[in-house]
């Protein structure tokens, strides 16, 4: 079965419909890039794929493993305030907590994973380190270890490298396609069509003229 | 300083002590999900719509007192048993409001703040035939003496209620961290939110109506609100800013209830003076370090 299969979806606010009559799949290991405008519904989508605003129709069928959350997200920047006191380790560790049923504390193993998930970003050094204080690229990063901890096969991220500086960019990306090459879905909003040409290999747009394919389609329709 | 021991002999005075601790200690653990959620706005209204309910209870008390021609045991003066539920249920329904997006959250909790005190006020003028209707309303807003004058029942009531309120807090904190740092990714991640936004606010209830005893409803977002402003100058990681913020209202409850033994101030205010002057020295060590 697919992770994820969207059927004739339509998203939106209230009754105000924004993205209409969507169907795609994504399977384990797939990278899809979803491209469009500024304000054409793609953090309104990927918001409802994760339950977080209601379908106005069609259905989302998640994979077993991954319902009742088990999805790995990094949002949009600008939704973690600015001043939070927060060290790194502790949000990493949140991670864990959507998975833990009824268990109030983590674990020693949990410990160690999220050590091991911010080694694979490559920010072990930062565990202490306040969230606030650290630059974007490295906040982002820590944001990725976080939902690492929450899931091994479905990471959904909006814009993952907004507001980077180019060398964040791309070490972010090649970050992230390791990840990809380690078995990890990826569903990435990105309004960089070249990046996406280059990682993805799956290619959702919204917009006037939506599409969904591969990027082999994708280009031939170009 | 013999005048403090001579003050600790008596049983009024360590009923106060006690109740200080405890109510400081709950009332410093959820400061920074209040600060830094929309939820102090949640913490500011219950503590009117706790008001309205005390002038009810008050008014209540002394009907039934002269319906009955004599003061019930264990009811009698307790406000805290009809306030608590009151408040518990406005927080859920506060909580309510407050998240649905077509009503404006902020104006419906302004309304029904605004709304309690209004009340409150209103039913303690028409039913009070106290001769020092000022002085009461004077001491519900600013909590003047009340925990000076605490019933054993209140004591014990009181000290269940922390104990609930620190045992909740404590099995709970990595979701309520979770919850209050990233609500979209807790949810994504398959926490159940909703839930848990419900407990903090009853837990908020419970405080509210725990602090009403030692400063009044007026002042009781100080309470809450100071120590996690406080702390947060200091400290950069939740944990850490979570145990200074007790640790820092705990010393300024036990302070201000001194002085205001010694220099017979009120006991409210003087605990939030002295939260005050912990700020800004906070602040200034922020600054420095
Ligand atoms: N909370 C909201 N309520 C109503 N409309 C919204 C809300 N958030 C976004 N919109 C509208 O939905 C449209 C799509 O926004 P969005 O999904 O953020 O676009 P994108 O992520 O593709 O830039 C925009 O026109 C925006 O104005
Ligand atoms: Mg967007």
């Amino acid at each position: 079965m697919s992770l994820l299969t969207v059927k004739n979806l339509s998203v939106g606010y209230d009754s105000h419909v924004i993205l209409k009559d969507l169907s795609f799949k994504v399977e384990a290991g797939d990278y899809l890039c979803i491209i469009g405008e500024n304000g054409s519904g793609k953090t309104t989508l990927m918001r409802t794929l994760l339950g977080l605003i209601p379908s106005l129709s069609g259905s989302i069928s998640l994979d077993e493993e991954l319902t009742g959350g088990g999805i790995g997200y990094l949002p949009q920047k600008s939704s973690i305030q600015k001043d939070f006191p927060a060290s790194v380790t502790e949000i990493v560790l949140s991670g864990f907590l959507g998975g833990m049923g009824r268990a109030f504390f983590y674990t020693k193993e949990q410990k160690t994973l999220a050590l091991e998930n911010l080694e694979r970003m490559g920010i072990k050094e930062l565990k202490d380190r306040s969230f606030s204080e650290l630059s974007g690229g490295q906040q982002q990063r820590v944001m990725l270890a976080r939902a690492l901890c929450a899931t091994k096969a479905l990471l959904l991220m909006d814009e993952p490298v907004a507001g980077l500086d180019p060398d964040a960019q791309n070490s972010m990306y090649s970050v992230i396609q390791k990840l990809n090459k380690e078995g990890c879905a990826i569903i990435m909003i990105s309004h960089d069509v070249d990046a996406a040409m280059r990682y993805a290999d799956h290619i959702l747009r919204t917009g006037p003229v939506p599409f969904f394919g591969t990027k082999e389609e994708y280009l031939k329709n170009e | 300083m013999s005048k403090l021991f001579e003050y600790l002999q008596f049983p009024f005075v360590q009923h106060a002590l006690i109740v200080g601790v405890l109510v400081a200690l709950c009332s410093s653990l959820l400061g920074v999900t209040l600060v830094l959620k929309r939820f102090s706005f949640i913490g500011d209204g219950l503590s009117h719509v706790a008001f309205g309910a005390m002038a009810l209870a008050a008014v209540l008390d002394q009907l039934l007192t002269e319906a009955l021609k004599t003061e019930i045991p264990g009811l009698s003066g307790n406000s805290m048993l009809l306030v608590l539920p009151i408040t518990m249920i406005s927080a859920v329904l506060l909580l309510r409001t407050g998240n649905n997006t077509k009503i404006k959250g902020d104006a419906a909790i302004a309304m029904i703040s605004v709304a309690s005190l209004a009340f409150g006020y209103l039913i303690m003028n028409i039913f009070s035939t106290s001769s020092n209707l000022s002085g009461d309303v004077c001491s519900t807003l600013f909590g003047s003496t009340s925990i000076l004058t605490l019933t054993g029942l209140e004591v014990w009531l009181c000290i269940a209620l922390s104990v609930a309120v620190v045992l909740i807090f404590v099995l709970f904190y990595n979701r309520i961290f979770a919850v209050t740092f990233d609500e979209d990714f807790a949810i994504a991640s398959g926490i159940k939110a909703s839930r848990y936004n419900t407990m903090i606010a009853i837990v908020i209830a419970v405080i509210i109506v725990l602090a009403m005893n030692l400063v009044g409803s007026l002042l009781i977002s100080a309470l809450v609100i100071f120590p996690a402003l406080s702390s947060m100058r200091l400290f950069k990681s939740f944990k850490q800013v979570t145990i200074c913020s007790a640790v820092l209202s705990v010393c300024c409850s036990l302070g201000g209830i001194v002085i205001s033994l010694l220099a017979g101030t009120p006991v409210g205010s003087t605990i939030v003076a002295v939260q005050a002057a912990a700020f800004l020295l906070c602040t200034i060590a922020g600054r420095l370090k």
